[in-house]
């Protein structure tokens, strides 16, 4: 077991309700989501169908649709719903005196996050 | 070599090691046979599967769909990487098998993996026939088989050049007019004397030959190919240049498309000294030579017979699927099958066998002016072979009565017309869909049985088309069974299914958009939660459908009074600027009236510089598209534009888009009128206006109409006496020619129209409703009716209008540019020099 390293990524405010933020990595970026009661879920920013920025789509609910084909993946387990299948990793988060934390630890021992600059 | 053997199984925990299944192929037959094992016994087998294509399975019957442009690739994949992760299989893909080594019961591909099996599933598929006339082998010369096949054919597209296919059956039309579509000048060479001779009868295939011409395409007919001709060679690497045929006919030809039937792949098979003939031989089990060795699909050769289309070949896999989990009963037997064109606007149906014979009778229909041709051929008193032209309607039952060999004495007379058309009753579609079979496929795109939404309706309760969707994925692709699955619906729920007097907007709502409007304003509901709460809403916080809905509604509602919700609005609307599929941003600025100048150009060229923007380039709409603009960027890019007075030009809104001109009076010795200054004073008074759906006009000098203002929403066609306002036409999905509104004999009426017009689609058109489906849905009269008859309607709508505008045109890039919703345009954290380069 890797120990964990958790960082403060910002303040929960920073993020819109039923909005996303992005943590940018040299890896790629993770899309940090807010939902309309204030829970944060973190996932790879990469549909499991086509690569699509997570981060840009509409949230709903504990879902997010993507914005490139309208896949809605779950913020709690990254799981595309419905029909279609797939996944995108999904990283934990913590959220404390209205700070959010990243394990990054758990972001280095992903193999998920490709380098996908943009 | 690698081998890839599991880990021996702790014996004391795990029971004992599941059984090695290696499949060779990955095409639409193992899949589905995969399916049936999955559904039947999910632990049985431990999967691998080797795949010479990189990719996933996918519907190879929609290649057409994809050449023609209707689909893209991601559309006709059947499983995605997802599934083979779900069900732990394991999928090499682009990974040929090179041998099969049947003592030691294992498989090897061209990278040197080598897998050992219990059970080996042959599914090599077949070859195109490449027939050898001289210069075959040219470059240019392409064959119809798989995803390289169209994408090189998409690549000779570019070129707009001629296009020879070779072969007139069903791959070679589909090809031709897919290549017709993508604008390449086509001819298709075929040596019998009509078209489809394998499927149609000769009178059919006549009327399909002249179809076929109508669209643009020659046809040659009893035509031989006796050499493809190449380039001189002196002239760098030879490729093609045309087709010579037998009678010393020469056609020009860039590209050239062998589709002339397929040659099943049993080499490898063969090598294995497993029995082969034309095919691998399989018994009824699927079984080859080697008990523990199946063959399936084209690669199989069963009753002495190869096949090629989908329905057999999707029975092979049940049978080998059956006979994998133990159910040595299970037989393949072939029945016959249907074939349908994937033409658009060509609607043929063939099944059976429709050879003229002394012991058959036949039953025709023709209606040459509706292009309607029918033939049922009967041998003792049965259904034998069906071709049906133009109006295949009753395909499916008369597919149904052929395959069961159902004596059809009592249907006899009427049966040319359909189910049910005996009795005297209009014909009911619902009793033709309870009359299909289980095995009946009803959405040819997803593979999806009548059985299996029969099932899956009763198992989950769906009772809406929404539902059955999401869980079957029938009718989620094309659409074009949707009408099909709303009766079985109907069907299998009864008075459940409430058809949709009104289609709900969307799962979370009962309510159809007209009815959340109208409640909108009357309950005077000023926010989305507002909305939801007081329409019951079932969902918190509604989904990606409603939410863009909502809040144009209310926007359209309370101009002024609420406050736009940028987290439920499409992030092209949120960022202004349109994504594209790598996450990066396209950005146009607006030219009013497509008019420009040196200054503008100078300062879109200065950012294209500055920010290396990738692609510039000219939009349908008389625009400049900056391309690939990274999203961090883009408040700078646009402070940079405005810098030069450029705005946005709203070319991700639903909203006005354009307002195409010609020249006009300034310029043009036919002009009538100053059209680009009325477009320009259009565009100026109607931008940064909200409306269902995007709205795009132009305005043409004289009826010449080089603006093409009779394909856009509203138009208008300037004359002597004044303008012409047309609108309602559409040139994307559908193609339709705008119809008249009115006369104008001033620019100010005309503007004062157009205005109300607009206004009355806001409020009275359902989001993402075009203006043409909108006066459609309503008619185009009663818009006329309040637009132009009623003129003091028409100067409230106008008035509405302006009202709205106060709080509409202001430059969102402006805002952005001076700090608004920042947070869109930076990441919350940058963990870079945290988190490095993977090793």
């Amino acid at each position: 077991m890797t120990e964990e390293a958790w960082t403060d990524i910002g303040a929960l405010n920073q993020i819109p309700r039923r909005g996303a933020r992005v943590v940018r990595t040299a890896r790629g970026c993770v899309a940090v989501f807010r939902t309309a009661d204030d829970r944060v879920f973190a996932l790879e920013d990469r549909c499991p169908h086509r690569g699509g920025p997570l981060s840009q789509g509409i949230v709903h609910g504990t879902s997010v649709t993507c914005p490139l084909h309208n896949w809605v993946v779950s913020l709690e387990t990254g799981e595309a719903q419905g029909a279609d299948e797939g996944r995108a990793r999904s990283f934990p988060l913590r959220v404390e005196k209205g700070r959010v934390w990243i394990d990054l630890a758990a972001l280095v021992s992903s193999t998920a996050l490709e380098d996908a600059t943009r | 070599m690698q081998h890839i053997h599991k880990e021996a199984f702790d014996a004391d925990v795990k029971p004992a090691p599941r059984r090695r299944l290696v499949i060779i192929g990955n095409g639409m037959s193992p899949g589905r046979a995969l399916e049936k094992l999955f559904e039947a016994a999910p632990e049985a087998y431990e999967v691998t599967i080797f795949n010479a294509e990189p990719r996933v399975n996918y519907d190879r019957i929609m290649l057409s769909p994809v050449l023609s442009g209707e689909k893209s690739f991601e559309e006709i994949i059947i499983h995605g990487d997802g599934w083979y992760v779900k069900h732990g299989v394991m999928l090499y893909k682009g990974h040929r098998i090179v041998a099969i080594d049947r003592d030691a019961r294992t498989v090897t591909s061209e990278h040197g993996v080598v897998a050992p099996y219990d059970k080996l599933v042959i599914a090599t598929g077949s070859t195109p026939i490449v027939i050898p006339v001289p210069g075959a082998n040219l470059a240019g010369v392409l064959t119809y088989r798989d995803l390289d096949d169209v994408n090189a054919m998409l690549l000779a597209t570019k070129s707009r050049g001629h296009a020879v296919v070779i072969g007139g059956g069903l791959l070679g039309l589909e090809a031709a007019m897919g290549l017709k579509e993508q604008g390449m000048e086509v001819s298709v060479v075929h040596l019998m004397p009509t078209l489809m001779e394998r499927q149609l009868d000769p009178p059919s295939g006549f009327l399909l030959e002249q179809a076929i011409e109508a669209r643009g395409v020659s046809v040659h007919t009893k035509a031989n190919t006796k050499a493809i001709l190449g380039t001189d060679p002196s002239a760098g690497p030879p490729r093609v240049r045309g087709v010579l045929l037998e009678d010393g006919t020469e056609l020009k030809a860039d590209v050239v498309v062998m589709a002339v039937g397929i040659r099943p792949n049993a080499a490898l098979a063969r090598e294995a000294g497993l029995t082969v003939n034309r095919g691998i031989v399989v018994g009824p089990d699927m079984g080859t030579s080697d008990p523990d060795i199946f063959a399936l699909g084209e690669c199989a050769e069963a009753h002495g017979q190869c096949f090629g289309l989908v329905a057999p070949l999707y029975d092979m896999a049940t049978i080998v699927a059956a006979q994998l989990v133990g159910d040595e009963g299970a037989a393949f037997n072939p029945s016959a099958t249907a074939t349908k064109l994937k033409v658009t606007g060509i609607h043929l149906f063939s099944a059976g066998d429709f050879a003229d014979g002394p012991d058959r009778e036949e039953i025709v229909l023709r209606d040459a002016a509706r292009g309607i041709y029918r033939r049922l051929v009967l041998k003792d008193g049965k259904l034998i072979g069906v071709v049906l032209y133009g109006d295949v309607s009753h395909g499916a039952w008369l597919f149904d009565l052929l395959k069961r060999g159902a004596d059809i004495a009592d249907v006899r007379e009427t049966m040319m017309f359909g189910p049910g058309a005996g009795e005297g009753a209009p014909l009911n579609p619902t009793a033709a869909v309870a009359a299909l079979p289980d095995e009946a496929e009803i959405c040819g795109c997803n593979g999806v049985c009548k059985g299996k939404i029969v099932d899956t309706i009763k198992a989950r309760g769906l009772k809406t088309l929404d539902e059955v969707r999401a869980n079957t994925k029938a009718s989620a692709s094309c659409g074009s069974c949707t009408g099909l699955v709303e009766q079985i619906i109907k069907l299998t729920v009864g008075d459940d299914y409430a058809p949709a007097a009104v289609q709900p907007m969307c799962g979370c709502t009962k309510l159809g958009h007209d009815d959340v409007r109208r409640l909108i304003v009357a309950k005077a509901l000023k926010s989305i939660p507002a909305a939801m709460q007081a329409l019951e809403w079932k969902t918190s916080c509604g989904c990606a459908k409603c939410r863009p809905a909502l809040n144009y509604y209310l926007l359209a509602s309370w101009p002024g009074e609420y406050e736009d919700d940028s987290q439920s609005r499409f992030i092209n609307e949120r960022v202004h600027a349109n994504i594209q599929k790598d996450g990066t941003y396209s950005v146009v600025p607006r030219m009013w009236g497509g008019v420009t100048s040196a200054a503008e150009l100078r300062a879109i060229a200065d950012v294209v510089d500055k920010f290396a923007i990738p692609t510039v380039k000219v939009t349908g709409g008389q625009r400049i598209d900056l391309l690939g603009v990274r999203k961090e960027e883009l408040p700078a890019v646009w402070a940079d534009l405005n810098a030069a007075g450029l705005v946005s030009g709203a070319a991700y809104g639903k909203a006005l888009r354009t307002v195409k001109t010609c020249v006009g009076s300034d310029w043009c010795r036919f002009g009538t009128q100053d059209s680009t200054g009325l477009g320009i004073k259009l565009e100026k008074f109607l931008w940064g206006s909200w409306t269902p759906a995007k709205v795009k006009m132009a305005v043409s000098g004289c009826p010449r109409n080089c603006a093409e203002a009779t394909c856009k929403d509203v138009g208008v066609i300037c004359v002597d006496s004044g303008y012409d306002i047309v609108f309602a036409g559409a040139a994307g999905l559908d193609i339709l020619g705008t119809q008249a509104l009115c006369h104008a004999s001033t620019e100010q009426e005309t503007i004062e129209i157009i205005a109300a017009l607009v206004q009355l689609y806001r409020e009275q058109g359902r989001y993402l409703e075009r203006i043409y489906k909108w006066a459609k849905r309503v008619g185009a009269s009663s818009i006329k009716a309040q637009v132009v008859d009623d003129v003091e309607k028409r100067r409230a709508l106008y008035e509405r209008f302006v009202f709205s505008q106060r709080f509409s045109q202001k430059d969102p890039w402006a805002e952005r540019v001076g700090g608004k919703d920042a947070h869109e345009f930076a990441p919350i954290a940058d963990l870079s020099s945290a988190i490095g380069q993977p090793a």
